[in-house]
């Protein structure tokens, strides 16, 4: 016992002149997320986008605030296609309603639907997704079939089968619940193969070896970090909702007639494309930009938190 | 290789038996009558309504009646449309226009692909590739029955420079508008993956020993950088090449092209609903069909996915 500390020496303490790290408190505190939205930050498009993402909610919760003519009840034959004048900045429909009110309420529809659509996507695609890529096996076999049904159905096919054999029934919930019910799946794709990368982690492996169960580790620490691309694709979801409702109700399978919708609204100019294009071009510009900044939304989100992406730039 | 074709292809039925399935349950497992659904607000004609009843087996146990539909499609009794044709004629007739406008579209897509990202990919923060970004963005949200529009308006009507519609003839040039502007509102997402690969290519190892032993620029750039970036581009155009033609209902239908898309155009608008089940599982199939055809495409351009 008494020659072991010749064998092994060890410093007395005040003779070893450990050197600790000053702790580097003015080094700016860096995250992922603090890291893009720095990015973020920095680009002139981001702005572009999030003001157009918050004007058309804003047009779609108080209509009103842009708008005193009514969009429906006002309308007068004998403004038929009729050209701007004061009051009216876009002139007038084929029906004689005014086209920017038109624009306004339409709002209100497609966002609607988008975030619909996207809620659904949410609440089906993350647990079939999480559940089959972190557990694996069996439970991954099947979710993951059921999954690869239902992304082998084109989801805008499946929503014109709804849409047409539910034609007493349209509404804003039934053409999200027809889009989202198949457009769930390749969210559940991505967020499983994410899963997978990040279960085999040390810090899942760590939190099961301080007993936390299974369930809890997923949804404590496999899920959260899984996140990205779920945020980045069920932004760019919202918009390609957006189309889809516009497209259904361009074919007469989407929204009924009453109600306001870019959609209808083109299907219903295109028959005066040649005299009386304006009809025509207002909706499908609001249609646009509106799908454009919900893209544009998702992929600078997508670069800001992609280092690979950020160094390609 | 074998095993690999026999795998993916047994994957698929279980898929490809799924999503009739999940067609068909949609329609003939609604509450109610389903042929009474199937005209909505119409009145049916008695004799059709029978005639549907004895075509959709709707005596029979629902599962009896699925299976024996999926008979009749397998033997290609495919029934009739509302006009009263075959299935089987309009689908032969129809089904090589969409192939063909397909076809120009992803050719299209492709070059469009690979030039604009080879540009993009060598500039790479410059002002091209900022531009090009910011027109392929705008281009992909614009919904493609408003790009057809446009198209329509100020190519065909305005400047006069091809038909407006494109009817019953149905050539390369006549289809020429459609297929550009289909490859224009998708190319997006393969001009990406071509910028990202040329970005990576250029900084990869034998361009750089290229440059040492005194290559020029002109000789690096489409041997060593461009030709090294095309296989992300080219299994990305083989898999647009599924969904494009399960999507050129609306296409079709403003451009008045006799394909697959404009019988489901007509059957949607009309609603026909019968008529849409059918094309829609078709398509489905279609669909499936294609992409197994993309994997095995994989497959044989990158061997490490035969040993996964």
């Amino acid at each position: 016992m008494s020659n072991r500390s010749s064998e092994h020496y060890v410093a007395p303490i005040e003779d070893a002149n450990v050197e600790v790290d000053a702790l580097k408190l003015k080094e700016r505190k860096s995250n992922l997320w603090l890291d893009a939205w720095r990015d973020l930050r920095r680009r002139p498009l981001f702005y572009a986008a999030v003001a157009m993402v918050l004007l058309v909610t804003v047009m779609a919760l108080w209509p009103t605030l842009f708008t005193d003519v009514p969009p429906n009840s006002d309308c007068s034959l004998s403004n038929s296609n009729g050209g701007a004048v004061a009051g009216h900045p876009m002139g007038f429909t084929r029906q004689g309603c005014d086209i920017y009110a038109r624009v306004v309420w339409g709002a209100r529809t497609s966002l609607a639907v988008g975030v619909l659509v996207v809620a659904i996507t949410a609440v089906i695609g993350i647990p079939m997704g999480a559940i089959a890529g972190f557990f694996g096996g069996k439970i991954d076999s099947f979710l993951s079939r059921i999954g690869d049904i239902f992304f082998s159905i084109p989801y805008f096919l499946a929503a014109v089968v709804v849409m047409s054999v539910l034609s007493d029934l349209r509404s804003v919930w039934t053409i999200a619940l027809a889009i989202g019910g198949f457009a769930w799946a390749s969210l559940a794709r991505i967020l499983r193969a994410e899963i997978l990368q990040v279960k085999n982690s040390d810090y899942i492996m760590a939190s099961e070896a301080v007993g936390r169960g299974r369930m809890s580790t997923l949804m404590r620490h496999a899920l959260p970090n899984s996140l990205t691309p779920v945020i980045v694709t069920l932004t760019i979801a919202l918009g390609a909702a957006i189309v889809a409702e516009a497209t259904l109700s361009f074919l007469g399978v989407g929204l009924g007639d009453t109600v306001m919708s870019w959609g209808n609204d083109i299907s219903k100019a295109q028959t005066s494309i040649r005299t009386a294009p304006m009809s025509l071009v207002w909706p499908s510009l609001a249609l646009t930009l509106t799908v454009l900044a919900f893209i544009v939304l998702g992929e600078l989100i997508r670069d800001a938190l992609d280092p690979k992406a950020r160094a390609r730039r | 290789m074998l095993t690999y074709i026999l795998r993916r292809v047994l994957q698929a039925i279980p898929v490809f038996f799924g999503t009739t399935f999940l067609i068909y349950f949609m329609v003939f497992a609604m509450p109610g009558d389903p042929i009474a659904g199937l005209f909505g607000d119409k009145t049916p004609n008695p004799a059709v309504a029978d005639a549907l009843r004895a075509q959709f087996n709707l005596d029979q146990p629902f599962i009896m009646q699925y299976l024996l539909y999926m008979k009749d499609f397998f033997t290609g009794n495919l029934g009739v449309t509302f006009s009263g044709q075959q299935v089987s004629d309009v689908l032969a007739r129809a089904f090589p226009v969409t192939l063909k406008l397909v076809l120009m579209a992803v050719v299209l897509e492709f070059i469009l692909s690979v030039v604009i990202g080879l540009i993009s990919g060598l500039r790479k923060g410059k002002f091209f590739d900022n531009i090009s970004l910011v027109v392929a963005l705008v281009l992909s949200s614009v919904p493609v029955f408003v790009a057809m529009f446009v198209a329509q308006y100020f190519v065909g009507i305005k400047w006069g420079l091809a038909p407006v519609t494109v009817g019953a003839d149905t050539t390369w040039g006549a289809m020429f508008l459609p297929a550009a502007v289909i490859a224009l509102t998708v190319y997006v997402t393969g001009m990406r993956l071509m910028r990202g690969s040329v970005i990576e290519s250029r900084q990869a190892d034998y361009v750089r020993t290229a440059y040492a032993k005194g290559l020029t620029h002109k000789r690096i750039v489409p041997v060593h950088i461009a030709r090294n970036s095309l296989i992300p581009v080219i299994t990305n155009t083989a898999a647009s090449f599924g969904a494009l033609i399960a999507g050129t209902t609306v296409t079709e239908g403003i451009f008045n092209i006799p394909g697959i898309g404009q019988v489901l155009y007509q059957a949607i608008t009309q609603s026909e609903v019968p008529t849409v089940v059918t094309f829609v599982t078709i398509l489905t199939v279609i669909y499936v069909i294609v992409n197994i055809l993309v994997d095995l495409l994989y497959a044989v351009l990158d061997p490490r996915i035969r040993y996964v």
